[in-house]
Order: C-alpha cells, then sequence, then structure tokens
C-alpha cells in the first residue's frame, strides 16, 4: 500500500465541526449515488468562514481540491455523525488529515468508509505551516516532513486503523480478512 | 462496572468488561432518518447485495425528519427513497410524512410554513420521537444515524451516533464492533431553581470540561439531583453528550423513567419488557464532578460552539436580531411552557420562530389550557412565528427555503438548539447563541441577550 505522500497542504485551525466540512444544505446529496459522491467532493469545506479563510480549499467550479493534505489543530471533524464529511473530504481528493486531535464520530467514519486516514500529531503544527506548503507524510515511518525547512516530526502511529484504510473501509477488510465472504 | 460498561457487556454476552476494550455489540434498534437513510441503504445494497433483507425488520425504526418541508428536490426525493426501502423490507417502524402508501412526498410551497403537511403518522425530529413513540427503553443497546442519538441516554440505555457505513454494517448483521468508553461522572445534588433549566446545567457541564472534554467517553449524570428531573429535562442533558464530544450520555433508571417508558410503549404497542441497569459499588470513572444545582444561573453559550459558557445577565449588551425555539434539545412540550411562562401577556421585539419537535408537541400546545388561552394561543399573541410543521427545521440550517433559516450574514439569533459552529443556522456570517428556553424567551422580548428572572415573579 501506498505509504509516502507528497504535496501541498491546506491549513485549518481548531475545532472544525462537520457543518463547515460540508454544510447541512448540501447533505441532500446521497454519498452512495456517484454522481452526488462527485458533487459532495466540490463542497469540501464549504462551511469555512470566508474572513478567515480567503483562499478556497476547493476552486469554485471544480470537483476537486489542489490539497492532498491537510492540517489542523484540535477536535477536528466535531459535530454531527454524518459521514458526508470524510466523504466529501476523500472525494475532492484529500487522502490525509493531520490533527492534534479528532472527535469521536468522524474519526470512525474516516476507518468505516476508508475515505482518509486521520493521524494524529504530537505536536501543533497548524501554527508552523501555511495553505500551500508542501509536505510529505510517511505512514509507514509515521513523520511528516516540511519541505520548506527540512524539519521532521512525528505522528502517532495508525496501528490497527492502517490496515482497515489500505483496504478501503469495513466492509473490504472484513471481506480480505475473511470476516465476511468474498463478493459472489 | 459504571451504567454504560454493564448495558455493553450485557449486549456482547459477557460477564464484565473494562474502559477500552472492544466488543462485538449486539443492537435493540437501529435509527435512521431522511439525511442519512439514503446513503445507508446505499451502504447494505452495496455490501449486502441488492436483495439483501434486513436483520430484523421490527428492530429498524425509520423517522423522516430533517428536510421534509422544503421544495428542494433531492430532500423530497430522499423521503421517497425512504419510503421504496421500507416498502420492500417490511419495516414496521417508519413515521412515514404522509399517509398514502402508493403517494409521493413532496411539499407544496404555495401552502406555505405555518399549516401542517404530514399525514397521521408523521413523527417528527427522531431523538424526541423515539421515545415518544416506544422506541427507548432501558438497558438496551440503540444506534442511531445522529450524534444526537445519545438524547435517550435519558432512559438509562446505551444510545450513540454511527456514520451511514457504519449503520450499513448494523442493517445487515445487527451487531457492531465497540469500544467501551471510559465513564466521567456528574454527581448532580440539590434541585433547579427557577429560571434556570436543564438546558443551562447541560451548558455549564459543556463549559467546565471543554467540548471536546468528553471525547470518546461516556457522561454518566447520577446522584440525588436526578429525581427532581423530569424525562424531558434529562432528555435536554443527554442530548448534548455529543456537544462536549461525548460517546453517551446516561441516566440512572427510576420511577419516572419506567411510568414514561411503560406508558409510551404501551401506547403504540412497541416492545415492553426491559431490563434496566442499576449502578454497582465499583464503578470506575475517569473524573467526577458534583454539581450544586441550586447553585446554577440562566447560561449562555457564545459563537463558536458551545463551551462558550457565560451567564446571561452578564451579556446584556449583546443584541440580537432573531429568536428560535426548537429541535431535539428545546423543543419539547415543557420547553415551549417554560417559554410561555415568559412572554405570556407580551410581546416579543425581534422575529421569533418557533418549531415543535414533534406533531405531539404541535397537539400539546394547542391543546393545553393556561387560563382562558392554549400555548400555542400565548405564543402566537406575544408575535411568535409558529409553524405546525414538526422537525428539525433551521436548528442545522438545512435547505434555503428552510423555516426559520439564517440566510443573511452578520445576523445573531439567540436560540434553544444545541449547536452554534459558523454557519449551523444557516449563513456561514451568522451567530448562533445557545441557550435556554426562558433565556430565550427574554431575550426575544427585549431583543438583547436577557436574563429570564427578570421576567419571573420572585
Amino acid at each position: 500500500m501506498q505509504s509516502v505522500f507528497t504535496g501541498p497542504a491546506y491549513v485549518v485551525r481548531d475545532n472544525i465541526d462537520t457543518d463547515q466540512i460540508i454544510p447541512a444544505q448540501f447533505l441532500t446529496l446521497v454519498p452512495t449515488i456517484p454522481a452526488e459522491y462527485e458533487k459532495l467532493g466540490s463542497y469540501a469545506l464549504w462551511g469555512l468562514p470566508e474572513a478567515d479563510y480567503p483562499v478556497r480549499y476547493v476552486r469554485e467550479g471544480q470537483l476537486d481540491s489542489e490539497y492532498p493534505i491537510l492540517v489542523a489543530g484540535r477536535n477536528f471533524g466535531c459535530g454531527s455523525s454524518r459521514e458526508h464529511a470524510p466523504i466529501a473530504l476523500g472525494s475532492a481528493g484529500c487522502r490525509i488529515v493531520l490533527a492534534e486531535s479528532f472527535a469521536r464520530i468522524f474519526f470512525r467514519n474516516c476507518i468505516a468508509t476508508g475515505e482518509l486516514y486521520p493521524c494524529e500529531l504530537t505536536s501543533r503544527l497548524c501554527d508552523r505551516v501555511k495553505t500551500g506548503d508542501v509536505l510529505t507524510v510517511d505512514l509507514d515511518a509515521s513523520t511528516v516532513r516540511l519541505h520548506a525547512t527540512g524539519e521532521v516530526v512525528p505522528l502517532k502511529p495508525l496501528g490497527e486503523v492502517r490496515p482497515v484504510i489500505d483496504a478501503g473501509g469495513i466492509f473490504n477488510y472484513a471481506r480480505q480478512t475473511g470476516m465476511m465472504p468474498a463478493r459472489g | 462496572m459504571t451504567l454504560t460498561e454493564k448495558i455493553l457487556a450485557r449486549a456482547a454476552g459477557r460477564a464484565r468488561v473494562e474502559a477500552g476494550e472492544n466488543l462485538w455489540v449486539n443492537a435493540d434498534i437501529l435509527m435512521t432518518h431522511d439525511v442519512c437513510g439514503p446513503g445507508t441503504i446505499g451502504v447494505f445494497k452495496r455490501e449486502f447485495g441488492p436483495r439483501a433483507r434486513v436483520w430484523d425488520p421490527r428492530k429498524i425504526v425509520i423517522i423522516p425528519d430533517h428536510y421534509i418541508f422544503t421544495a428542494d428536490s433531492n430532500s423530497n426525493r430522499n423521503v421517497n427513497l425512504l419510503r421504496e426501502f421500507v416498502r420492500e423490507q417490511g419495516i414496521e417502524y417508519f413515521y412515514d410524512v404522509i399517509d398514502d402508501p402508493a403517494g409521493t412526498w413532496q411539499f407544496d410551497p404555495a401552502r406555505g410554513d405555518l399549516a401542517r403537511q404530514y399525514g397521521s403518522r408523521y413523527a417528527g425530529v427522531c431523538h424526541s420521537a423515539l421515545p415518544q413513540k416506544g422506541h427507548t427503553r432501558p438497558g438496551e443497546v440503540l444506534f442511531g444515524t445522529d450524534s444526537h442519538t445519545c438524547t435517550a441516554g435519558a432512559f438509562n440505555e446505551f444510545a450513540t451516533g454511527i456514520g451511514n457505513t457504519d449503520a450499513g454494517f448494523v442493517m445487515g448483521t445487527g451487531k457492531l464492533l465497540i469500544k467501551v468508553p471510559e465513564t466521567m461522572h456528574f454527581r448532580l445534588e440539590g434541585a433547579l431553581p427557577p429560571g434556570v433549566m436543564a438546558k443551562d446545567l447541560i451548558l455549564h457541564i459543556i463549559g467546565e470540561i471543554g467540548f471536546d472534554g468528553a471525547t470518546y467517553r461516556a457522561m454518566q449524570f447520577d446522584g440525588p439531583g436526578v429525581a427532581t428531573l423530569t424525562m424531558d429535562d434529562r432528555m435536554t442533558i443527554a442530548n448534548m453528550a455529543i456537544e462536549a464530544g461525548g460517546k453517551n450520555g446516561i441516566f440512572p433508571f427510576d420511577a419516572r423513567t419506567a411510568e414514561y417508558v411503560e406508558a409510551r410503549t404501551r401506547l403504540n404497542g412497541t416492545k415492553r419488557e426491559y431490563e434496566p441497569v442499576e449502578p454497582d459499588r465499583d464503578q470506575k470513572f475517569v473524573y467526577e464532578l458534583v454539581i450544586e444545582l441550586d447553585k446554577l444561573e440562566p447560561l449562555v453559550a457564545c459563537h463558536p460552539d458551545p463551551a462558550q459558557r457565560r451567564k446571561a445577565r452578564e451579556l446584556e449588551s449583546v443584541k440580537l436580531d432573531r429568536a428560535y425555539i426548537g429541535s431535539c434539545t428545546g423543543g419539547k412540550t415543557s420547553d415551549f411552557i417554560e417559554f410561555a411562562r415568559v412572554v405570556r401577556g407580551r410581546r416579543v421585539k425581534i422575529d421569533t420562530f418557533g418549531v415543535p419537535a414533534t406533531p405531539e408537541i404541535v397537539h400539546d400546545l394547542q391543546s393545553t389550557r393556561w387560563g382562558e388561552k392554549t400555548i400555542w394561543q400565548i405564543l402566537l399573541e406575544a408575535g411568535v412565528r409558529l409553524t405546525e410543521n414538526a422537525g428539525c427545521a433551521a436548528c442545522l440550517g438545512g435547505p434555503v427555503d428552510t423555516f426559520g433559516r439564517i440566510n443573511q450574514p452578520g445576523l445573531k439569533c439567540i436560540s434553544a438548539t444545541n449547536r452554534n459552529f459558523p454557519g449551523r443556522m444557516g449563513h456561514k456570517e451568522s451567530q448562533v447563541f445557545l441557550a435556554s428556553p426562558a433565556t430565550v424567551a427574554a431575550s426575544a422580548l427585549t431583543g438583547h441577550i436577557t436574563d429570564p428572572r427578570e421576567f419571573l415573579p420572585a
């Protein structure tokens, strides 16, 4: 499985809730309908107030983001249980969220869907990098490298969560490991 | 073991469990609604096959409630997707919006926002409807595709919110792998003073521990103060466990719980047997807080998160544009009665919206008299825009034509709901202040944040 991810990061602060990740007005879209899955991506992080976040995560008129890595502060994904949140990010092309801490349901939904890797940082990164900075995340080594300075910061290992996301979510994992019968 | 551990042990067929263990637990009820139901059904069909049957059609409860009274075509379609699935699977507990099983749901904006547009089965906001319709029972495990599923912890059960993929798994198997949470202990002593409501208590707790203070944890509320709290009060408190990041909130079982559950299961013909859990002597808590209810005051959680706790009386300088009462947190009969106690015989100064959580609450308000007038009339005469279309409405913004939605930037709204993150009730440049129904009422009368005790007899 891919272990190393390099790309520009999008940086947000503490307590980014699911309404900011995907506002409620877009929850009319059903994630298991392919066209609506794509559309959800175009609204990822649409709810961030423009005054604080003048650069949009997904450019107007685009379905995908230029930022495969998201850097956040504490309590990322708090609020509702909407699975549309990790799905919108994943659909937009986000592969990894690096946060100081995650809200429980969001974290679990990342694993269940296999949409993206929710990685916990051991220190606060969102004050030290800015949107557009290039990072390299190495999941095997549990590190993040900041290209601008060459600095390497540690991540908490994903542990048993990793193979579930590698497999593409709990159902695929259950089939791969024989917990569920393979598709006929 | 704590109350949460005891329920999870039983649901996993184990004599003992400890916090941190991962367990397969059996679900007693899976609840879903119009926002997450279609996606859950999509996962279920994708993973178990187009002709798969749900694990138990009597244990799945489907309650359309979020985006019902909107002309948004996807929203109307989503209700119809639920109806199709219910027919196909023979799901008994489906609280349909319309009565005609062969019909198609479509909201008619020409009939306006206020007059009732639903049939006889419609049940309103899922977290209020579940207990009213006899689906909450002590000792059980309830999973729901909504973070406020934790409301049902008021009934001495383990209730928590899950995503569509997990719900799709439960739909097919009746089981879910979950981690046993550590328990935080909130011991309640005394009784709430006049003008102070259960909402103030939970805002106080979230203010104390922070709004990620209970992440991955169970919040157990017990102590002698619980006996003074009604079931509505307990629901308000358990409802907002998620606003501190909690996995679940839970109350002990008592005579009030029994009375409510027995009446409701009988009324709706749902399962009547249940087995409550009692606290053990050897409970292990990771945190303890004693709360003297008599000392609490009316509180407000300021923009932009539910832990921004301040005393209402210290915020008199905050001018407001609108007030809102409704939702699973603040839209119950008792919430409207406390609101009416403040506004009775007076007029609101700012735009004030009222959305009862369920049709039964609409009926209560239209039939409960206070002197010459019903509660409903008292609110209308005070200038409140009240709708009979019970549902989630503007608590979470919703489609742009949602009743009470904040569609302009810069507006400040005081609300009896549960969340005030940026954009929660509509426009992302608006602000929401969370408060009790009494504080919302007093603030609606003055146009600024106001301690309700100013309007109550001393």
